[in-house]
């Protein structure tokens, strides 16, 4: 399948990422109930920001995305993207992480799914890339890389064809199968179904380039149009809007890949799982290239040190240790929501331990061999 | 026109594949087999006419005795001839043939692929059986591989590769009317919408090449010498397929065509798309006047579904099937 997914699976699922936490640290500030809670300024969200798009959007970590490759696992992916939040003052532990990638993911396929053209899936990327800009306007180092990134994309993703980028598209597809995570906010706006699958409107513009359905047109062996009827459709669709502009800057018209937090209110978002979840046991035979790539993204990747005053932001998406731990054991016990509520707790001892362990990542050679890719994994597992 | 039957439940989804269904009627055992696509698996489910039996078996893409990891299947399909039926898998890795009942693999064929990986993907895709010896199948270079089939036994040989496509292959049908008149066997669509079509023989021969306008074709089937064709702008087209006339265009569909098929006895047309539908078209034939028309007939919505497979079960067209992306079952419909 496609080796060029990628780039635009980091931008997408990270711009998912950085929507949610950038709603989060702000609802953060206007939560009344201020108990256990740390206080998130205006300066610390755009420091977690800054953070985290300067080290995705680094030229390090954009040149090994771009090398044709295929798309690895769900683990791997959710590993680096842990990581990339990381590169902030912000600590996840693993449930809350389990549950932002989730949501990250049911967001992203919705979109992939819903994408009018194959081709559209730049301008849900570049809507991404767009919120992500207004996210650092105010770092001029930052908007120069996502600029530069989006320069990147539009070289490496302008030329392709529709069938190439359905390629791409039914790659991404064969990623997101199967997963059907119900999110609080899609069934709100019904835009999923109860069992967790999303809706496929049948009305509305057809995409730009596609005719409205219902007309045959016959033509003789001159080429001149010689009958022409209708068919009743059974939808009913309008004519295409104008194009999104795929340069730098400009209206991308699609509003898949927009960031649909900022308008909702700073609650909660539950995810559940639908009634038969089943957990993929089978052993993940690409395990060791995956390590690897794992340990060149790494590689790219600095840490923010806690300083040494031991001061780290660690965030829970539950509001107790004792559901975070519930929420690690049930499965499929449909009736759990599981709340996403961040809040910061200041715990000395976890990120002075989390920091050391980090600190040992930047250190990785570049090709684990045989036991040392072993340990690495193990220790992913320990974070 | 049709009503909804009893589903078929596979044991995992359909994969969001082109021509993702593939359906066998064995008629002197009262089955019907049927396969999908899901990632690197393929599930074949035989079911019997009176719907009381049921058997699953699954099938992966590897390279016989080697335990390496399997690959993404892109397509399967049953390829009929006269001596023997086989059903083909295609994928990243290569070519697998096996007995019509997923039993055992008789031929192996891998692609070349580079060492470092390049952009241009590499996976074989398009399947076509034609007259009574050979096999084609696609490539994402755009090659043609035309394989050498004997009446039975696994001395099968790659005969012939076909390089006029320069975009990847994304479909191939036969002539399927049944009548030796037909010039036209073969005809193949890539990427790009081209299509080519074919005389097959010790060496096929290049009868004529239709241009596309750089939309994808997703699909294409070849009726008493009619190409017809399915393109990702939702439209189908009719074309005479020697001389390239375009005898009809129809604006089929909102979304991406991922399947047509037809039913050789009555002319029925099924087109199947990511916008939920699936239409029934009926295409008649006027030799005098050397045109063919086509006519709406049925639609059928499977709600919130994008659809990827659609096939007739029979000959005239009188049930079909339907797959559709993240679906674990087969919708089948039969004639009221």
């Amino acid at each position: 399948m496609s080796m060029r997914t990628l780039p635009l699976v980091f931008i997408n699922l990270g711009g998912e990422m950085l929507y949610i936490l950038d709603q989060r640290l702000r609802a953060h500030n206007t939560s009344e109930d201020n108990s256990d809670k740390g206080v998130w300024s205006e300066n610390d969200r755009k420091r977690v920001m800054n953070d985290i798009v300067g080290t995705m959007f680094s030229k390090a970590f954009m040149d090994e995305l771009l090398k044709p490759q295929q798309l690895y696992s769900h683990r791997t992916l959710k590993t680096v993207l842990t990581r990339l939040a990381h590169a902030s003052i912000m600590r996840l532990n693993p449930a809350s992480m389990d549950r932002l990638y989730e949501l990250m993911v049911m967001a992203f396929k919705h979109q992939v799914l819903l994408c009018p053209r194959p081709k559209d899936l730049l301008l849900i990327s570049y809507n991404h890339l767009d919120t992500v800009r207004e996210f650092v306007k105010d770092t001029p180092a930052a908007v120069n890389q996502v600029d530069e990134t989006h320069r990147r994309i539009i070289e490496t993703y302008g030329l392709l064809s529709e069938g190439e980028l359905q390629l791409l598209r039914q790659t991404l597809l064969i990623f997101f199968q199967d997963m059907h995570v119900r999110v609080s906010l899609f069934l709100k706006d019904k835009v999923q179904n109860p069992n967790g699958r999303f809706a496929l409107p049948a009305s509305g513009p057809v995409p730009h380039g596609i005719e409205v359905p219902g007309l045959i047109r016959m033509f003789n062996s001159k080429g001149r149009e010689v009958k022409r009827c209708e068919f009743p459709t059974g939808g009913s669709y309008s004519s295409s809007i104008r194009q999104g502009s795929f340069e730098l800057h400009g209206d991308r018209v699609v509003r898949l890949g927009r960031n649909m937090y900022s308008v909702c209110h700073p609650e909660e978002t539950h995810t559940s799982k639908p009634p038969s979840v089943k957990t993929d046991d089978s052993p993940n035979l690409l395990a060791k290239e995956e390590l690897n790539l794992l340990a060149r993204l790494m590689g790219c990747m600095k840490v923010e040190n806690v300083q040494r005053s031991g001061t780290g932001f660690r965030i829970n998406l539950f509001s107790t240790d004792k559901e975070e731990e519930e929420a690690g054991a049930s499965g499929a016990d449909d009736s759990m929501f599981g709340v996403i509520n961040i809040q910061a707790m200041q715990d000395v001892q976890a990120s002075t331990e989390l920091a050391r362990i980090a600190g040992e990542f930047a250190d990785l050679p570049e090709n684990p061999s045989g036991s040392k890719g072993d340990d690495l994994l193990a220790m992913m597992d320990d974070l | 026109m049709y009503h909804k039957e009893k589903s078929i439940q596979i044991k995992n989804s359909a994969s969001a594949l082109y021509n993702n269904l593939s359906v066998l009627r064995i008629a002197p055992r009262s089955l019907t087999y049927f396969t999908v696509v899901h990632a690197n698996v393929v599930n074949m489910v035989s079911a019997s006419w009176d719907g009381l039996n049921y058997s699953h078996r699954q099938l992966q893409s590897k390279e016989p005795n080697v335990a390496t990891s399997t690959s993404l299947i892109m397509q399967a399909a049953w390829c009929v001839l006269p001596s023997r039926d086989l059903l083909v898998l295609t994928s990243q890795k290569g070519i697998q043939m096996y007995e019509s009942d997923g039993s055992i693999m008789v031929y192996w064929h891998a692609l070349d692929t580079p060492e470092t990986p390049t952009a241009q993907a590499v996976f074989a895709r398009g399947i076509a059986a034609v007259r009574e010896k050979y096999i084609c199948v696609g490539v994402s270079s755009g090659a043609m591989l035309v394989f050498d089939i004997p009446t039975k036994g696994s001395n099968i040989t790659l005969a012939e590769v076909l390089e006029e496509h320069k975009e990847s292959i994304t479909d191939m049908a036969s002539e399927c009317s049944g009548s030796l008149e037909c010039i036209a066997d073969l005809v193949s669509a890539d990427d790009a919408g081209n299509l080519c079509v074919w005389k097959s023989g010790e060496e096929f021969q290049l009868l004529n090449k239709i241009p596309g306008f750089d939309m994808c074709c997703s699909s294409v089937k070849l009726w008493k010498g009619t190409v017809v064709a399915g393109y990702g702008t939702g439209q189908i087209r009719l074309y005479e397929a020697v001389t390239g006339i375009l005898h009809a265009e129809v604006s089929a569909h909102a979304r991406w065509i991922y399947s047509l098929d037809i039913a050789p006895f009555s002319g029925l047309l099924l087109s199947a798309a990511e916008d939920s539908l699936v239409r029934v078209w009926h295409l008649t034939q006027t030799p005098e006047t050397n045109s063919v028309e086509i006519a709406h007939m049925y639609n059928e919505c499977v709600t919130d579904t994008q659809i990827c497979g659609a096939k007739f079960c029979d000959g005239d067209g009188y049930a079909f099937a339907v797959t559709g992306y993240d679906l674990s079952e087969i919708i089948r419909y039969t004639q009221t």
